[in-house]
Parts: C-alpha cells; sequence; structure tokens
C-alpha cells in the first residue's frame, strides 16, 4: 500500500533539488554588491520607520480560530461523501443533522457580530 | 529490495518520464500564461502588449527568464534568513506535487492514487504556509500585510471550497480523479451542478489570490504584497508556483466540471488543455472586469454567501441523488 505514495517522496526531492539548483545557479551568476541602503527592507525609499512584525487587528485571530472550527468540521464530509451511495437514507439525515448542528454554530457567530468587519 | 524491484518495474519508468513531462510543462506553462496574461490584458484594454520579441511579442517571457536568471539575490538584512530561504521552497513543492494524480487522459497520469483530490487540496493548502513565511521573514510592513490578508483570504474560501468539491465527490463516490472523469461519459458535471461550478471558480479565484480577489497583492497599495523583499530568482519561483497554481486550480476544475479528457474527434490529452487554457482565460477575464473588492466584503462574503450555499448545495445534491 505505502509502495502508491513513493512517487510523492521522489516529487518532493526533485522539487527541492529543482529550487536549490536554480538558486544556487543564480547566486552564482548574479552580481554580488552591498551598500547600507539596499540592505534596508522596502519602504517607498524611506528609511523604514521601526520594526514591521507589528501588532495587527484581532479579527484576524477570529477568522483564523473559525477556520479551524469550521474546516475540521468539513473534514467529515470526505468519508461520508466516498461511502454515500452505499448508505441510503440513514447517510442522508445523518448528514442533514450534522449540517444542521454547524449552520447553528455558523448563525451563532453570525448572531454574535463575529464576522462583521468595522 | 523486492519493493524497490516491484517499483522500478513500470512505475519507474512512467515516474521518469513523468518528472520530465511536469517540469517541462510548469515552466513552458509559466512563460506561457504570462505571455497570455499580457496580451489578454491588453487586447481588453484596446492596445496590442507586448509586440517587440518574437512574433506578437512571444519570447518576450523568455527574454524576461533570462534575464531574472542574471539578477542579483538580494537577502536584506534583519530579515530572518532560513525561513526567507526556505520559503520559495516550500510553494513551488505543492505546485510540482500536485502534478502527480492530474489525469491529462486516460493514460496520462503519473500515479492514479485513490486520494487523489484530497491530495491536490491539502497540497494547495501548503502554499499559505509558505506566503505566511516568505511575508513574516521580510520583515517588511507591505509584505506582513499582505501574508496576513492572504492567510485570513485562503483559509476563508477553502471550506466552501471543500464542500463544493464534496458535492461532486458523493455523485461519483471515489476520490480518484480518473473515476471522476470517467463518471462524466455521458454529460458534464457542470449541466447538473452549475451552482457548484460557480462556488468553485469564486473559491479558486480567491485561492490563487487573483482579481478581484488580490489583496495579497493589491500593488496600488502593498507594492507586491508578500515577494516584496525577494529579487531575482526567487522572486520568479513565486511567479512561476503562482501561474502553476491557476493551472492546477483549472485543471481541477476540468476533472470536476468540464468532463477532464472527454471529447470528440482529438485525442483526450488536447480536450484537456483545451478546456484548462478556457479556464484561465475566463480568470484573466475576471481579472479585467471585476473591481478589487474591499478586504470587509472579501471575507464577509466567503462567511455569509459562499458557506451557506455551499451547503445547502450539498444538501439538494445529496437529496436528488437519494431520489433517484
Amino acid at each position: 500500500m505505502l509502495i502508491n505514495y513513493v512517487p510523492i517522496l521522489i516529487f518532493t526531492v526533485v522539487a527541492i533539488g529543482l529550487v536549490a539548483v536554480i538558486v544556487v545557479l543564480s547566486e552564482l551568476l548574479g552580481k554580488k554588491k552591498h551598500f547600507p541602503s539596499k540592505d534596508m527592507p522596502y519602504e517607498c525609499g524611506m528609511d523604514p520607520i521601526g520594526d514591521a512584525r507589528h501588532r495587527y487587528t484581532v479579527r484576524f485571530y477570529v477568522i483564523a480560530m473559525f477556520f479551524i472550527v469550521f474546516d475540521i468540521e468539513a473534514i467529515f464530509f470526505f468519508p461520508w461523501a466516498v461511502v454515500f451511495k452505499s448508505l441510503g437514507w440513514f447517510g442522508f439525515w445523518e448528514m442533514l443533522v450534522f449540517i444542521g448542528i454547524i449552520s447553528v454554530g455558523l448563525v451563532y457567530v453570525w448572531g454574535k457580530g463575529a464576522l462583521e468587519w468595522e | 529490495m523486492e519493493l524497490v524491484a516491484q517499483f522500478l518495474g513500470s512505475a519507474g519508468a512512467r515516474m521518469v518520464v513523468g518528472l520530465i513531462g511536469v517540469i517541462a510543462l510548469v515552466s513552458v506553462n509559466a512563460l506561457f500564461l504570462i505571455w497570455m496574461e499580457r496580451k489578454v490584458a491588453a487586447h481588453m484594454q484596446l492596445r496590442p502588449g507586448p509586440m517587440e520579441v518574437g512574433p506578437h511579442g512571444a519570447i518576450q517571457t523568455v527574454a524576461d527568464a533570462i534575464k531574472l536568471m542574471g539578477k542579483e539575490l538580494i537577502t536584506p538584512e534583519k530579515v530572518d534568513k532560513p525561513v526567507f530561504w526556505l520559503a520559495p521552497i516550500v510553494i513551488f513543492l505543492p505546485v510540482l506535487l500536485s502534478f502527480l494524480v492530474i489525469p491529462f487522459s486516460q493514460t496520462m497520469i503519473i500515479q492514479d492514487m485513490n486520494v487523489g483530490i484530497v491530495l491536490i487540496l491539502a497540497f494547495a493548502t501548503l502554499s499559505v504556509l509558505a506566503i505566511l513565511m516568505a511575508g513574516w521573514a521580510s520583515n517588511n510592513k507591505y509584505a506582513v500585510f499582505g501574508a496576513i490578508r492572504s492567510v485570513a483570504q485562503n483559509v476563508a474560501y477553502e471550506i466552501p471550497l471543500l464542500v463544493t468539491v464534496m458535492s461532486i465527490i458523493i455523485m461519483v463516490g471515489s476520490f480518484k480523479l480518473s473515476d471522476i472523469v470517467a463518471a462524466q461519459d455521458r454529460y458534464w458535471f457542470v449541466l447538473v451542478q452549475p451552482v457548484a461550478f460557480i462556488l468553485y471558480l469564486i473559491c479558486a479565484t480567491a485561492e490563487t489570490n487573483r482579481a478581484p480577489f488580490d489583496l495579497p497583492e493589491a500593488e496600488s497599495e502593498l507594492v507586491a504584497g508578500f515577494h516584496t523583499e525577494y529579487t531575482g530568482m526567487r522572486f520568479a519561483l513565486f511567479f512561476l508556483a503562482e501561474y502553476t497554481n491557476m493551472f492546477i486550480a483549472a485543471a481541477v476544475a476540468t476533472v470536476l466540471f468540464l468532463g477532464g479528457w472527454h471529447g470528440p474527434f482529438f485525442p483526450g490529452v488536447i480536450w484537456f488543455l483545451l478546456k484548462v487554457y478556457a479556464v484561465i482565460f475566463l480568470l484573466m477575464w475576471f481579472r479585467w472586469t471585476f473591481p478589487r473588492v474591499r478586504f470587509d466584503q472579501l471575507i464577509t462574503f466567503a462567511w455569509k454567501i459562499l458557506i451557506p450555499l455551499a451547503f445547502v448545495n450539498l444538501l439538494i445534491t445529496a437529496f436528488v441523488l437519494k431520489l433517484r
């Protein structure tokens, strides 16, 4: 069984090798010249003000948390979808209940205003 | 040892040919798509686009690629060096791996895995990681903003994408891409699943960070987004991955909705490529038709419209299948 996944390994090695060759070749071909203003982070030609890794709005964390919850729930569709044909009506009603539960969660966060972006 | 011998038998030769084919396809496709994008953009704005290098500027992108080869690789100070260097690899890896399971024709498929579509969806998610790595490591404000936007957008549009794909899977009962195409020998799934097709196209546009959802690299506000600090071939790798991702998104659309290799007269591979480039043309058309959305619109659109719609579409599909 595992033999089926060997190509993934081979492709991984080749991809890493290819990128390494491209970057190393380009490093050898390109010129190298350093001066302070060139090594600065780009900020429209001005001297950068402070560090780039600032605090940012908490909305992004909220979105990330919803993603984890809903994505894990979406994963449960995968095995269900493959055997759906052999499940009969039971499979349908079961998934209806499941989607119902997810929808309750979605409606709840929606109602709480967590999806609004002011 | 036996496993190795067994593997080298027929699959080994297939692997080598496939690898060379894929690498050739990835580079030619990127060169062609960049030229095509410029030409499509130009003609939609009633201007000729690149004309000088080769007939109708056809080898302009080859010249660009050669120029990029000779450019200096700048690693600015204060970047997180290992992560900065690793990001181009991480973005290129899933791109190459996705080609493993794409069925170009009945026989032209490197490894017909039974987890096909799951593999592509899983690897597509990896590129989010690469974008975050590139943006965060760059220590550049535009890059960080671009990366954060990109992650929020990609994760929001992934859920409707997964659910939409599942509504096709329940019709076929298999993750194998060749099975999905084989199930469409009488009619294309786009005819019975038009809503799913539109949902998929919207999500694919968002997942490939293209206009009207190109906020991660909105050039008028974020310079170049997450790859602002990348130069030379490292920048080229991001570009290569972006255009190859477009190809993969279009290829998956072709497999799921447009009947893959099915078509009269020509061999399957020609039909497959024709459909793929037709979908890509559609994606380019979007770019010059719709204005860029605002970030709050982007996120609320995914959560309030696409996700409920995808669930409803899945349930209706399941209900109709059970009625039969």
